[in-house]
């Protein structure tokens, strides 16, 4: 029982984590129907960053709180910096072009970015530093769900309330529901729809770089690769849930990281990523529309 | 010329880059012995270069709008009118092709060699332009079918001892069996996720080749797979390496010829449709399913007979070569060269494989000038250099001519 | 010959959602007219012509044809767009969708896909067979880029036509498929005064010859020219049909055009 338990709280996180990034592909997806491959790398230049200046902090004897704090600021100014200035040179020209223009500019900006921190840094394995203390109160169930899954699972929770919130309240996020229903309709009533996808992907990295950050340190290293997987990993959770739907991607990504957990604590580990690429591919052939989301007939 | 405007913009831009650059490019930290390097040249360079790079964009805009104006389309290079004449069309291709047959005789094997490999990516990167460049179909999983291919031949080979001429056109089939197999059910699917699935099928190949250790030997591959034979002669390795380019010559020359005459056929002509809009395809009573699963199939089968002379030039597979960047860098191929264009794609592949080559220098830059060409393509030329040009026809009242331009 | 119904529309409902965009719709046409339909933005035209032609399926209803050599009728629901064109419906579109990168006559080569066979090996062969049908394809294709007046352009890339001459493209297109019933979505919109005329003419010609047609239009001067019968719907339904002359004074069709309340 205990063993179940504990590959259940690990599938939790590793679903939140999926969350964060999965968020980002369907919010965008959402507003302008592009599937940003370059959003892992977004997620892992959140990592990298923080990465560099929590080793530089903890190198001057900063103390953890303050490493945490700005480490966790520095992922998320930079990935949303990465993220506009993406959008500004590799996807906005190509608003009005076909279709897969601009996926084909977006792939091309993953193997871009990986290979630019590829150069710029290292293709090694580097040891993230532990950023989440060992609670001791949570000394009694250590063996099945530790520190970190918990900081984890309440930081998703708490990022989560305050995503929904901001889209349900705020200007800018009514707006973003708004552009995402009728792009047109929304520049007809005054939205300027520039600043509504600059910010769709200012949020989306900015939850990016919070799952970086997290993983990185649960998982204790990172590389420039790690992007590529974990992308594939929340597209696929975004598209089970269904892509374009913000509670789908939630629920996706906890489906995606409670199955791959039981799979690889039950069956075999060999196998966990076929697992992933097989579902999704299922998913795209069964139910293209996916769990939450809804089909549309396109317009003649 | 350079307003103060434009220049403060300058300024700003290249000051953001080097804000946006400076943990990575900046920054470089050993965990392990805690010590920091910081490289501020870097920051520099990112400075200067990002700063030209905005003026010379400025640059190419005015000039584009400029051009806008005065004339619209002398965009045919000088090589697509040498081509569009038939005499000068034949002088070139006599050259091209002598130029090809006697080039190992005056290099080195290694050169050969080389040109071999590159001449493997021409096939592939006319295979993926069927599929991608005629029919529209985003493939970024055409690794799995080279894969398929390569396997075919070293399993065949090891288990029942069938030579590689028998193979040959087995591992095509084989690859586009599996094409069909998996076009069956993707291919309704819009084009976005399509190459997100065909991403994953090249994927879950990869992963089961290398996991799946009793079929396929895993990570450690298959080694001592035969060259090509020839009549059963012993050929020494030089002659062995000389034998593979000819080999991939003719077969550069077969598969130029059958996408020539597939792309101004009846078949060609619905591919080409079936691109530019599909529901207006189907209202023409072009049955969008099947051109789409003959024009997968089709890629899948070169595809698969390429990986069929891979395994057989580097008589050694592992799944290593069959990643994802392989399939990008095929599309990177298509992509430069011009979708659709067959002279396109035979550049394309001919700069990309062999530039980093005889550049050693960039070598180390070859992915990120890939995922470069990618992003600059789309946005700058999306036709690629050399852009496709359709067959024209030219009619007399009583008699009907056609004639190729 | 004329008076042989060849389409049949009975019945023939589609519910977006919530919205009910066609709702029960009965709709004939005789071999050899010229059927009008017409209606207020968003009555449902559009939304007829997918449905029939198979781009959308309805949620209810039948639509039948039936070749003027034969009597029996070929349901058309539940076939795929394609298949419907191989049975004689071909359409074009209210907003332009050529094949803007193949040139003109490709375009309309294109039309005569359904009505050949060359595949593969005949691609690559290109044997004595192919070359025949080639060739055939061809000079019917260039036969109706001259009726359509556009045998010049033939080398022209599509987009680089002028825009009432992509309407014509369309027609052109269409008709390369042997329909036994062309339908046109709008064809004169965005067309000016000079190029309506000319309009006008081509589709007389087209009719001339025996071309069935039921045309989509809001042009009323171009609708009372050429029509023989008048349907007229709004909000998905049927409101009326007749001839011009009785649409002209029906009073439920002024009604609906000029907006005002039908009971009010
Ligand atoms: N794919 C679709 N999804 C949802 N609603 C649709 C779709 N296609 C059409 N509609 C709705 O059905 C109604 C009828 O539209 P349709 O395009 O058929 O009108 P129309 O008579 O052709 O108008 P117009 O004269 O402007 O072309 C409209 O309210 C439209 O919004
Ligand atoms: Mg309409």
């Amino acid at each position: 029982m205990d063993y179940f338990i504990e590959l259940f709280f690990s599938g939790l996180t590793r679903g939140s984590i999926y969350a964060l990034i999965a968020l980002g592909y369907t919010m965008v997806y959402g507003i302008i129907g592009l599937i940003n491959f370059a959003h892992g790398e977004i997620y892992m230049i959140g990592a990298f960053t923080a990465f560099i200046v929590a080793t530089v902090l903890s190198i001057y004897g900063f103390p953890l709180l303050a490493i945490v704090v700005i480490a966790g600021v520095a992922a998320v100014v930079w990935s949303s910096s990465y993220a506009y200035t993406i959008e500004k040179i590799a996807y906005k020209p190509l608003r009005h072009a076909p279709r897969l223009s601009p996926l084909i500019s977006a792939i091309g900006m993953s193997i871009f970015l990986q290979n630019y921190v590829l150069l710029a840094q290292t293709s090694d394995f580097l040891p993230f530093p532990a950023l989440i203390p060992e609670f001791a109160f949570m000394e009694p169930i250590a063996h099945i769900v530790g520190s970190s899954d918990l900081v984890i699972l309440i930081t998703t929770f708490i990022v989560m309330i305050i995503l929904t919130i901001i889209i349900k309240f705020s200007k800018i996020g009514k707006a973003m529901r708004a552009t995402a229903q009728d792009r047109m309709m929304a520049t007809l009533v005054g939205i300027n729809v520039n600043s509504v996808i600059s910010a769709t992907f200012i949020v989306g990295s900015a939850l990016a770089a919070i799952g970086g950050l997290l993983i990185a340190s649960h998982i204790g290293q990172i590389n420039f690769y790690i992007g590529f997987i974990a992308g594939i990993k929340a597209f696929t959770a975004a598209v089970l849930g269904g892509i374009g739907s913000i509670p789908g991607a939630v629920l996706g990504s906890l489906i995606l990281g409670l199955t791959e957990s039981f799979a690889t604590g039950y069956v075999s580990s060999d196998y966990e990523d076929v697992f992933a690429f097989s579902l999704l591919v299922l998913i795209l052939i069964f139910k293209p529309s996916g769990l939450l989301g809804k089909t549309t007939n396109q317009k003649v | 010329m350079i307003s103060l405007k434009e220049l403060k913009k300058g300024l700003l831009t290249s000051l953001w880059f080097v804000f946006l650059t400076f943990p990575i490019m900046v920054i470089k930290v050993d965990p392990f012995e805690r010590t920091i390097t910081w490289r501020w040249h870097n920051a520099v360079y990112m400075a200067i270069g990002t700063f030209c790079i905005f003026f010379i964009m400025k640059f190419y805009m005015q000039r584009k709008e400029m051009k806008k104006d005065t004339q619209k389309d002398s965009n045919d290079s000088i090589l697509q009118k040498t081509l569009l004449d038939t005499r000068k069309r034949n002088i070139f291709i006599g050259t091209v092709l002598a130029v090809a047959l006697l080039f190992p005789q005056f290099v080195s094997s290694y050169q050969t060699n080389v040109m071999t490999t590159a001449l493997m990516y021409v096939v592939l990167g006319l295979g993926l332009n069927i599929v991608v460049g005629l029919a529209g179909l985003l493939d970024l999983g055409f690794v799995a079918f080279y894969a398929v291919g390569a396997y075919s031949y070293a399993l065949l080979n090891l288990h029942f001892g069938l030579g590689f001429w028998t193979v040959l056109p087995i591992g095509g089939l084989m690859a586009a069996f599996f094409g069909i197999m998996l076009g069956f059910p993707v291919l309704r699917l819009r084009g976005d996720y399509l190459a997100i699935v065909t991403l994953g099928f090249g994927e879950i190949i990869r992963l089961i080749l290398e996991n799946w250790g009793t079929f396929s030997q895993g990570p450690s591959g298959i080694s001592n797979i035969p060259r090509p034979s020839l009549f059963g002669l012993d050929l020494s390795l030089g002659q062995a390496i000389n034998y593979t380019y000819y080999l991939m010559i003719v077969f550069v020359i077969i598969t130029i010829f059958v996408v020539n005459r597939l792309q101004d056929s009846r078949l060609g002509r619905a591919w080409i449709a079936l691109r530019e809009d599909e529901i207006a395809c189907q209202a023409m009573g072009i049955d969008k399913r099947k051109t789409k699963l003959v024009a997968f199939s089709l890629g899948a089968f070169w595809a698969g007979a390429v990986g069929v002379i891979f395994a057989a030039k580097t008589t050694f597979i592992n799944p290593a070569s069959f990643t994802f960047l392989e399939s990008a860098i095929i599309l990177s191929i298509v992509v430069l060269g011009g979708m659709g264009s067959i002279i396109g794609v035979i550049f394309g592949a001919l700069i990309l494989i062999l530039m980093p080559e005889y550049l050693r220098a960039l070598s180390e830059y070859r992915m990120l000038a890939f995922g470069a060409i990618l992003v600059c393509m789309m946005i700058f030329r999306p036709q690629g250099l050399i852009s496709n040009i359709r067959r024209t026809y030219k009619f007399d009242k009583t008699n009907l001519k056609t004639t190729p331009k | 010959m004329m008076n042989k119904p060849i389409l049949n529309v009975s019945n023939l409902t589609m519910d977006f959602g919530g919205i009910r965009a066609l709702d029960s719709l009965d709709l004939d046409v005789n071999s050899g007219e010229i059927v009008a339909l017409i209606g207020p933005n968003g009555a449902g035209k559009t939304t007829f012509f997918n449905c029939i032609t198979g781009i959308y399926t309805p949620t209810a209803g039948d639509v039948f044809v039936t070749p003027p050599d034969s009597n029996k009728q070929i349901n058309l629901k539940g076939l795929k767009p394609n298949q419907v064109t191989e049975k004689g419906l071909a359409r074009t579109f209210q907003n332009i969708r050529l094949f803007e990168k193949m040139t003109v006559l490709e375009n309309v080569m294109i039309g005569r896909h359904c009505r050949t066979k060359a595949f593969i090996f005949g691609a690559i062969l290109r044997n004595a067979a192919t070359r025949k049908e080639e060739r055939s394809i061809l000079e019917f294709s260039y036969h109706v880029l001259e009726k359509v007046g556009l045998a010049d352009f033939a080398n022209e890339f599509a987009d680089n036509l002028p825009y009432g001459a992509q309407r014509r493209l369309e027609i052109a297109r269409a008709l390369a498929t042997e329909p036994l019933l062309l339908l046109l979505d709008e064809p004169a919109a965005g067309m000016n005064p000079q190029e309506t005329m000319d309009l006008d003419v081509l589709i007389k010609e087209i009719s001339r010859e025996g071309q069935s047609i039921l045309l989509i239009e809001h042009d009323m001067k171009l609708v009372m020219s050429l029509s023989d019968r008048i349907f007229v719907m709004d909000y998905g339904k049927k409101i009326a049909q007749g001839t011009p002359a009785e649409i002209r004074n029906n009073s439920a069709v002024i009604k609906a055009y000029l907006g005002e309340e039908v009971n009010a």
